[in-house]
């Protein structure tokens, strides 16, 4: 009775709508089976064996990615709570140490965004330890630095959003470097060059740090654009860059073997 | 998930979808018009450089309707208003101030010390020229102590220790001729290392 059970779901209209292809019982069926569907479909479907040595793969760029996925999730949770204002930030951040749920958010994120920046530093040095930045390989090296600055980045704006001392002051250090950009920092070389009628163009309520800060001094302003920049824009790119990342490791031949 | 392992290519088989357009000119001669397959059903003959140069035209407007906009965003991310102290503002008389004075009443709100000294009043701006963080007074010590890393400033701006490399900056100071009030103006700042302290603007004699 259970197998006509069986037999009448599996064939009917709806599952079939669902599930396409049967269980795979041969390779074509297999390749179907992944092919067709979207989430299993980015994943190759053989797997070299030398791409399972973890001597020699380390596993960064996976632990990399796993820790961004980690990041995005702790992230978002807490964005539930966490408010971007002067007068909310740093005692939201306490509080969701001391009253949120299980009050460890806070730190995963933290604690995951050092092991983050830790995995993708190592995951550099064993792509260039393998050679594996030589023909073809050369364009996907050059994404990964990429992402590398955009992890920095997202470290360097996450950083200023518990409000804290630490965080005000070496945002302040930090954002002072950009005043000395050449032509387009008001303290920088060149900055006199750009002046329409007399009136200087780069001063400092226009330079790039004020673009930056969105002020003449690390407030209110910065808070908002940090954290903008900190949980979508620079997510976004990074997220698109990372698929270009593992589709070009893919199109490459898959993640590079020993010679 | 590691899934950046992979092997053999997984691209999705090429199709071999019967491209009928190739069949048919094969049987009868090579038809001589290579836009037939791009245009369906245009009755008007396009020729190949009327279809570049119209795509051309399409694509010159594209971009620059996208650079036009990646402008008016740059602009759109300079804020017009700030939630700052303004950087001009009046402290007083110049009798609030007697002679050997470091006043900080406008140091936690404006980021200044109003100083008279050496027959001068000046107002020094609150802001270590080594990274940033605001110094201290230390009325016992004579001298500006920055807590971040120990830089330290004469009465008079001048640095003498730790890691800054230059002295503190001066802001414009002036009399205000309409109620005779002292008026500074920290968005002008007169630098010493560049011999700006004699522009009589960054200080009031006050004998």
């Amino acid at each position: 009775m259970l197998k006509d059970l069986q037999k009448a779901i599996v064939q009917s209209q709806v599952w079939k709508s669902i599930f396409r292809v049967g269980i795979p019982t041969d390779n074509r069926k297999r390749a179907m089976a992944m092919l067709g569907n979207v989430v299993l479909h980015l994943h190759p479907i053989k797997v070299k064996k030398s791409g399972l040595r973890m001597s020699y793969t380390w596993c960064m760029g996976g632990t990399a990615f796993f820790l961004f996925l980690v990041e995005t999730i702790t992230g978002l949770l807490l964005m539930f709570y966490y408010r971007p204002t002067v007068e909310y930030a740093y005692f939201d951040m306490i509080d969701l140490r001391e009253v949120a749920a299980f009050g460890i958010m806070r730190e995963m994120h933290r604690w995951g965004a050092h092991a983050m920046v830790i995995a993708v530093w190592l995951h550099m040095f064993r792509v260039f330890m393998t050679g594996s930045y030589k023909p073809p390989r050369e364009f996907n090296w050059n994404v990964g630095v990429i992402l590398l600055v955009l992890t920095l980045l997202l470290s360097f704006t996450g950083y200023l959003l518990p409000w804290d001392q630490l965080a005000i002051w070496a945002i302040t250090v930090g954002s002072n470097m950009a005043r000395a950009t050449p032509l387009l920092g008001a303290e920088g070389p060149g900055a006199a060059f750009l002046e329409l009628g007399g009136k200087k163009l780069i001063h400092v309520g226009s330079d790039a740090r004020f673009g930056l800060i969105a002020g003449r001094t690390i407030g209110g302003g910065t808070l908002i654009r940090f954290y903008v920049l900190h949980c979508v824009a620079i997510p976004f790119v990074a997220a698109f860059l990372i698929a270009v990342h593992f589709w070009r490791v893919r199109r490459d031949g898959g993640i590079s073997g020993p010679v | 998930m590691t899934d950046e392992i992979n092997e053999t290519t997984p691209d999705t088989p090429a199709d071999p979808a019967p491209v009928e357009a190739a069949e048919a000119p094969a049987a009868a001669t090579p038809a001589p018009k290579p836009a037939a397959p791009v245009k369906a059903a245009a009755p008007a003959e396009v020729s190949r450089r009327g279809f570049f140069s119209w795509a051309a035209v399409a694509w010159v407007g594209f971009s620059a309707a996208i650079g036009g906009c990646v402008t008016a965003w740059g602009r759109f991310m300079f804020p017009n208003v700030l939630y700052e102290p303004p950087t001009n503002f009046k402290v007083g008389v110049p009798s609030d101030f007697p002679p050997g004075i470091v006043d900080e009443r406008f140091k936690e709100t404006n980021g200044v010390w109003i100083v008279n000294n050496d027959g001068q009043l000046y107002s020094l701006i609150a802001i270590c020229t080594h990274l940033g963080c605001p110094p201290a007074w230390l009325e016992a010590q004579n001298k500006f102590k920055c807590p971040c890393h120990g830089s330290g400033y004469y009465k008079n701006g001048i640095n003498f220790e730790g890691p800054t490399p230059r002295p503190l900056e001066r802001a414009r100071i002036s009399i205000d001729p309409s109620d005779g009030q002292i008026l500074v103006d920290k968005a002008q700042k007169y630098l010493w290392e560049q011999g700006q302290w004699t522009d009589p603007a960054s200080f009031i004699e006050v004998g």
